[in-house]
């Protein structure tokens, strides 16, 4: 296949950002996007041009790291896969893809397509966690039987990988599919209980205040999301925010 | 010639950890506040061990290269974490654990630190539940177990196919409690350069931010190395893009012995590679052989028909296929340990039978899994357990239920569906049982320096069991370093504050600064990817999943040959103070194209085959592996002189009081 790419080059956070076009041919459709991107990177430092910069690092789709806007949508046209396990078999030859970072004011540009999502850690840090020490010294696994559904469930909000694709395709750039994962795996376990409260304000307080959007429900986020979180979990949190409100 | 003390406490063998626990220094919480530990790498072990110790009151400062903890490659581990808990009541028992382990290791792990290891596997269940970790439950709520290779209990605790995913980001929440609390420091987008040693012992870490380049200096009383293994020495492998052995090689490179570098683990069930652009492959979760089984065609018209498209493996009658390692291994089956199963399927293919173009892949089917659990459920719903349309969705759905994300990810990669047609795997570069040499304490040859989880040698002797990898991790982590570190530490609560205004912190970071110049520099022609691929090529041809004496001779000359090449025609572009990832690459590469000829005179100085080490001399005459007990069993410890040729081979000695050594079957 042969592609033209148009892609978004920014020097660093401070610089102004442009799109660049760059041709690309040869491009066999068992190769991963990501795999495209070093083939388009081998040939840039060949000819001298300073090499995209790119996120990534498992490239099985579970890391999270990374973080193209394909196309207008985050991880591009497929469903339920991040931008590494999407393959060019999904494009046609002779297509034009722009390819953008994932834009959000709480993800500032590190460079090119590398966006600095350090305010995903610093809500985790606010109250992403069950607060038991690791002694070890805890009573045995066994001896709290939980529902498997609800066992399932908080698997299911579990498995968020924290790509960002969610605030990327949220026209608000709200993180509220992200946060509300957290605080359903914890609030569908009895061991995240004894702290839900404070949780679900802390996380909340500090989504705020890194400057995500409010949520409006369009429900882009669930649909977009490389790992299927379910809405539901934002009906769960609201839910667990208006009963914690009212305890104060 | 130096030797190494492996300080391994004297008594029996179920009571050395307690006693040790009990006899040596500690440190009182007053004091832990002026103690500072950096931790380099978060993933299983770094993570854990950083909450940890912040949670026993030490300062903490910690690193990733990922722009986040929780991207650390253990997310990535799929299968499952065991623990010797006989939830089952299928005979599980901590010596149990502990001997499978050693076997499965093939007699060359260190006994005392395996039998620590399978006793705290179980805390560490307990553990991860009460953080919120979200198991596998049965309908009783209780917590669900299955099997893996090399053993005959189901002592396997797993979340579907992403339980490294779900264990890190345990032991990241553990940790954003104590970041949170200011307990935890922690650098992201940061590389360690290299350990900074002060009258001898590590005092420090001179590290880049990758952000924008700049040169950093951190002191602290002890540094702890839990930065994974090297498996990317082969440049294509299952690790992540960033995984690197820098931190363990530039502290290899200042004073701690690497020990048996050539012990790798090639793992059976992999996506064979389909073109030169292949960047990295993908694992197969072990589990999946817990109800796949694999064949390949018997006869080799069969192969050609499928190489040409001509023919479906579903069109392969039962009795033109060869289950071969249910043939070959009737006691174990398709679960015997991960070296074997790799050697087999090797085997198959260079005998003409691998079913892809490349003729490197063998068949993974679910077929008959499918249908058994279609039947099961058939009964348990009381439908007809005779409509095979039927029966075969309710089979289907099982095995979704089961191991849905790994055949979704199939999929995606390939493009063919596994709920209809075979997998076809190919083994690949995994895990690497060899690191950086470690005593009982996990505390390298350099004072205060310590090194846990894949990045130590320590626990899987020459080949690692499947989800043996998550529980050293954590072991390491939540349950040993944090205990070990302290008898050192208690040595240093007069010491104040390091202070990095010194000549050494001077030096160490000049040598950096050296480096990075001379890269950036250069203005070669070659890209770095170059020489990480021609590099990974001599290492699968030549120390892959077989090796010779020849052809590990060959692998020595040409990567030396490839490492002067580097350093004279390497093209690293852009600046040394910005986001340059070509420039944190040709560090890392630096450093492969060094290990990589220290693996390659490793392997040839071992003339024994053993665990996934493959000496083609030293075979049994039906192609087993066979060892050499008489003359190697110790391990191979190799001290830093300059150039790798030059490494320096000290023994230790490995003594089996409670194990009898045994030739290893799964017969």
């Amino acid at each position: 296949m042969n592609l033209t790419l148009k892609i978004w080059r920014q020097a660093n956070a401070d610089a102004t950002g442009s799109i660049e076009t760059y041709p690309i041919e040869n491009v066999s459709p068992d190769m991963s996007f990501l795999e495209m991107m070093d083939v388009l990177n081998e040939e840039l430092i060949g000819k001298g041009i300073d090499p995209v910069a790119f996120d990534h690092d498992c490239r099985e789709g579970i890391c999270g790291m990374c973080s193209m806007y394909i196309n207008g949508e985050a991880h591009g046209p497929d469903r339920l896969v991040t931008t590494c396990q999407l393959h060019m078999r999904k494009f046609k030859d002779g297509d034009t893809i722009t390819i953008e970072p994932f834009r959000a004011n709480a993800f500032p540009v590190v460079k090119d397509l590398a966006v600095d999502r350090s305010a995903f850690d610093r809500i985790q840090h606010a109250g992403g966690f069950v607060s038991v020490n690791t002694s070890g010294n805890t009573q045995d696994a066994n001896a709290i039987p939980i529902d498997k559904h609800d066992a399932d469930k908080a698997f299911d909000a579990a498995t968020c990988i924290g790509c960002g694709a969610c605030v990327a395709s949220c026209k608000n750039a709200s993180a509220m599919l992200f946060v509300s994962a957290k605080v359903s795996q914890y609030a569908l376990l009895p061991q995240g209980k004894v702290e839900a409260t404070d949780r679900v304000l802390n996380m909340v307080k500090q989504m705020d205040e890194e400057g995500f959007g409010n949520c409006t429900n369009t429900g882009a986020c669930e649909v977009e999301c490389p790992k299927g979180i379910s809405l539901e979990n934002i009906a769960r949190m609201n839910r667990e925010y208006l009963s914690a409100s009212f305890k104060g | 010639m130096a030797t190494l003390d492996s300080k391994i406490p004297k008594g029996p063998m179920a009571d050395k950890w307690t006693n040790h626990k009990s006899h040596i220094n500690l440190v009182s919480p007053a004091n832990k506040r002026l103690i500072d530990v950096i931790v380099v790498g978060t993933g299983l072990a770094g993570a854990s061990a950083s909450a940890t110790l912040a949670e026993l009151g030490y300062n903490v400062k910690t690193f990733c290269f990922q722009d986040s903890p929780r991207r650390a490659h253990s997310i990535a581990a799929q299968g499952g974490i065991n623990a010797a808990k006989n939830y089952q009541g299928d005979g599980d028992s901590t010596y149990r654990l502990f001997y499978d382990t050693i076997k499965g290791g093939d007699y060359r792990s260190r006994e005392a630190n395996v039998h620590r290891l399978a006793e705290v596997s179980t805390n560490i269940i307990d553990q991860c539940v009460a953080q919120g970790v979200p198991f596998a439950r049965d309908y009783g709520g209780l917590l669900d177990n299955r099997s893996f290779g090399g053993v005959l209990v189901s002592r396997t605790f797993y979340a579907k196919g992403q339980t490294g995913q779900q264990l890190l980001l345990g032991a990241y929440s553990a940790m954003n409690r104590q970041i949170g609390r200011g307990k935890i420091k922690m650098y992201n987008r940061h590389e360690m350069m290299d350990i900074v040693l002060v009258d001898g012992k590590a005092r420090g870490i001179i590290t880049r931010n990758l952000v924008n380049g700049q040169i950093e200096r951190h002191g602290a009383h002890a540094v702890v190395i839990a930065s994974g293994g090297y498996g990317n020495v082969f440049f294509l492998s299952t690790n992540a893009m960033g995984s690197n052995v820098s931190a363990g090689w530039k502290i290899h490179k200042k004073g701690a012995h690497f020990a048996n570098p050539c012990f790798t683990q090639i793992h059976p069930t992999c996506i064979p590679v389909s073109g030169d652009h292949q960047s990295k492959l993908t694992l197969m979760s072990e589990s999946l052989r817990n109800d796949g089984r694999i064949w390949v065609p018997k006869n080799i018209e069969d192969v050609n028909a499928i190489r040409e498209g001509k023919l479906k493996p579903t069109e392969i009658a039962e009795e033109n296929r060869d289950y071969y390692l249910e043939r070959r291994y009737p006691a174990f089956g398709n679960l015997v340990p991960r070296d074997v199963a790799s050697r087999a399927a090797k085997e198959r293919c260079d005998a003409g039978h691998g079913v892809n173009k490349t003729g490197e892949a063998v068949y993974l089917d679910f077929a008959s899994a499918i249908m058994r659990y279609g039947k099961e459920q058939a009964h348990v719903k009381g439908l007809n357990e005779n409509d095979a349309v039927l029966v075969k969705k309710l089979g289907q759905d099982v095995v979704r239920a089961k191991y849905g994300n790994l055949f979704q990810m199939y999929e995606k990669i390939v493009d063919q569906n596994p709920y209809e047609t075979p997998m076809m795997i190919y083994p690949a570069v995994h895990y690497t049982m060899g690191g950086v040499w470690v005593d009982y304490n996990l505390m390298t040859s350099i004072p205060g320096c310590y090194a846990i989880g894949e990045a130590n040698f320590s626990d899987h002797g020459a080949n690692r069991l499947g989800a043996s990898a998550l529980m050293q991790g954590l072991a390491d982590g939540y349950f040993v370093l944090p205990y070990t570190i302290g008898d050192y530490l208690a040595g240093d609560i007069r010491t104040g504050a390091i202070d990095t205004n010194t000549p050494e912190f001077e030096a160490a970071e000049k040598a950096v600064k050296d480096q990075i110049d001379a890269f950036v520099n250069n203005n070669g022609k070659n890209s770095v990817d170059s020489y990480h691929k021609k590099l990974g090529k001599i290492m699968w041809n030549k120390c892959g999943m077989s090796r010779n004496a020849e052809g590990l001779k060959e692998a020595i000359a040409e990567i030396k040959a490839l490492r002067e090449d580097f350093y004279k025609n390497v093209n690293v572009p852009g600046e040394a103070n910005e986001f340059n990832e070509q420039l944190a690459k040709a560090g890392r590469v630096a450093d492969f194209l060094e290990l990589g000829e220290l693996f390659a005179k490793d392997a040839l100085e071992r003339t024994e085959s053993c665990g996934g080490h493959f000496r083609e001399e030293s075979k049994t005459p039906e192609g087993e592996a066979l060892r050499d007990d008489e003359n190697f069993t110790f391990v191979s410890a190799w001290e830093y002189k300059g150039e790798p040729s030059e490494a320096v081979l000290v023994k230790e000695d490995l003594n089996y009081e409670e194990i009898e050594v045994k030739t290893r079957s799964y017969k």
